[in-house]
């Protein structure tokens, strides 16, 4: 009996610690006043409005979208075409290759965007969404290859055997069999890429200048003071990566059982 | 379609280990030929090497004619029944068994008439939207020789197609198997390690072993005249007395030197070839027949097994005058 209440009170504790802080700024996005701190003073939309309201904001909310999809694709195809290539052909230090594309998730976010930011100063390439993006990918792919490699097993292989054996080329062989046969993992992937992408800042505020994403320009308003405004735009970012999680939990874990 | 294949000495080696040792193999167009023997004896390395999924260190595979060398087996005339079925999971049935078609550009109507006549070819009719999880064992078979068979190969292989399934589904599979062959004349090469298997469904059994052909020809003539001592043991439970000097343990015989094998159902009461009377040590009721272990009394540590009729009364202790039906003398 102790032993069970004890348990529920941990479960609670854990959980208040984990989400008192997105609670508290959910709460505070509706705050009618002008700051975002104790005590709460009443509810309303204003605050949204004025972020929904502001084309800056907006603009870098776009951004995010576009960065977040276009370099999960890219990192989800890179990272899904390694694994294929490493789970089916033997090559001498395999585990090597593996070691390397993996090691870039042990470096820290702020070494790959210097790194990537002196890279681009030694090309010419001027900070952008692109080199963004492109930061995003390298991020990315060690993650999307991680889970593509998991998944590979030997059924897959026989049915790509088969395929073969019934008249497939090699990328009819990865489209219509391989790929489609990982669907529910390489989703997953792809939606953790996203979720990865859309929250990431330090990559995004080293290599973007004019046009940046959300963490960045949320960053920017930070610097002018606290303000309800900033709740609410991370409210509606935290939005975002839930519906991600709901969307995944729904469409491909649902269905993979 | 059909094609005749020629293996002309082909060996295939990995590293210092051989798993073909020059083997010649000529197959007529249109016939049902079984590979048989035990694990590791070469059976599948050989189908392998037909269909395209490894290259012989040695030798040259022919099929209607034309050297295979080189040619991957999406360009083979041939198709593969795998063991394990290998169909597509997220497809239906029909796009499983059209898939061959899809490749090969046919259009989507006429690949899904087809892909429905091959599913009715094999038992299936009508089930062309469901999808392979909901199938048993012996229906997704099926499904694995529809799709093989759609694309009308010259040529259809197959490894182990029924090893997974239980004995009765298994014989049943085995009729309808040999029946789907002679409905659509493509050449058949089978690959089993079951001896009843390849008689139950084989124009002509290749016994292999060790990597070399060890005895070949129709089900009859391999179980009856086998022409070494593996393959007699191999096709079935044989009985082997060395005889020396026209003398063998139980008496002088009027055959060649060598070992003498009598299969146990071809010894009987009335048999020609004369054994003595023998002290039955053990029986069983086997429901066709009765299966007894003998001794005969001039050699008593000669041990026969012999397969008496169901209606011969034989209880341990009993004493019978038996000789041998059918037998062959082998040399090694």
């Amino acid at each position: 009996m102790m032993g069970r209440v004890l348990s529920w009170a941990y479960l609670a504790v854990a959980y208040t610690f984990v989400f008192l802080p997105v609670v508290v700024l959910v709460v505070f996005s509706f705050q009618d006043g002008r700051l975002p701190v104790p005590p709460f003073k009443g509810v309303t939309l204003d605050w949204y409005a004025k972020v929904l309201g502001n084309d800056d904001l907006m603009a870098a909310l776009m951004n995010s979208l576009l960065v977040a999809l276009v370099s999960s694709a890219v990192a989800l195809i890179l990272g899904f075409l390694a694994a294929h290539a490493l789970a089916r052909v033997r090559l001498p230090g395999s585990a090597l290759l593996r070691g390397v594309l993996i090691a870039p998730m042990t470096v820290s976010y702020l070494i790959i965007a210097l790194g990537l930011l002196t890279v681009f100063n030694q090309l010419g390439v001027r900070p952008s969404l692109w080199a963004t993006g492109i930061g995003h990918v390298v991020i990315n792919l060690p993650l999307c290859f991680a889970i593509a490699y998991a998944a590979m097993g030997d059924h897959q292989k026989a049915a790509e055997r088969a395929a073969r054996d019934l008249g497939a080329a090699e990328w009819q062989v990865l489209m219509l069999v391989s790929a489609p046969m990982l669907a529910a993992p390489l989703a997953a992937a792809f939606f953790l890429s996203v979720t990865f992408s859309w929250d990431e800042f330090i990559i995004a505020f080293l290599l973007t200048r004019f046009d940046v994403t959300l963490p960045v320009e949320i960053w920017s308003m930070l610097k002018s003071g606290l303000s309800p405004a900033t709740n609410a735009v991370g409210s509606l970012v935290f939005l975002v990566s839930v519906t991600l999680v709901i969307l995944l939990e729904i469409f491909v874990f649902r269905r993979a059982k | 379609m059909t094609a005749a294949v020629s293996i002309d000495r082909v060996s295939q080696r990995y590293g210092t280990a051989t798993a073909l040792e020059s083997v010649s193999l000529e197959i007529a167009a249109g016939e049902f030929v079984v590979l048989l023997g035990p694990s590791g004896c070469g059976k599948t390395t050989l189908l392998n090497i037909i269909g395209g999924f490894a290259e012989p260190t040695e030798g040259r595979v022919l099929i209607g004619g034309r050297d295979m060398a080189g040619v991957a087996p999406k360009d083979r005339p041939t198709t593969t029944v795998f063991q394990d079925y290998a169909l597509f999971p997220h497809m239906s049935l029909r796009e499983n068994v059209a898939f061959g078609l899809r490749m090969r550009g046919v259009s989507r109507d006429a690949r899904a008439g087809k892909a429905d006549a091959m599913l009715a070819l094999v038992g299936l009719e009508g089930r062309g939207d469901r999808r392979p999880h909901e199938l048993s064992g012996g229906q997704r078979q099926r499904v694995a020789l529809a799709r093989a068979l759609a694309v009308e190969p010259e040529v259809l292989l197959l490894d182990e197609p029924l090893g997974a399934l239980d004995l009765k589904l298994r014989r049943q599979m085995q009729e309808e198997l040999k029946a789907i062959q002679r409905r659509v004349g493509t050449t058949f090469v089978h690959v089993t390690h079951d001896q009843e298997e390849a008689m139950a469904i084989a124009d002509r059994i290749v016994v292999m072993n060790a990597g070399r052909v060890e005895d070949l020809g129709p089900p009859r003539t391999v179980y009856l005249h086998p022409k070494t001592l593996f393959t007699a043991g191999f096709m079935g439970e044989v009985n082997r007395v060395p005889v020396m000097g026209g003398l063998a343990p139980f008496g002088a015989v009027d055959v060649p030197d060598g070992t003498l094998c009598i299969r146990p159902e071809a010894i009987s009461a009335k048999g020609s070839l004369h054994i003595g009377l023998c002290k039955v040590t053990e029986a069983a009721f086997f429901g066709t027949h009765v299966r007894a272990h003998v001794t005969p009394l001039a050699a008593p540590d000669l041990a026969l097994l012999v397969h008496l009729p169901q209606s011969a009364p034989v209880e341990v202790g009993a004493v019978l005058d038996l000789g041998a039906e059918a037998f062959v003398v082998l040399t090694e």
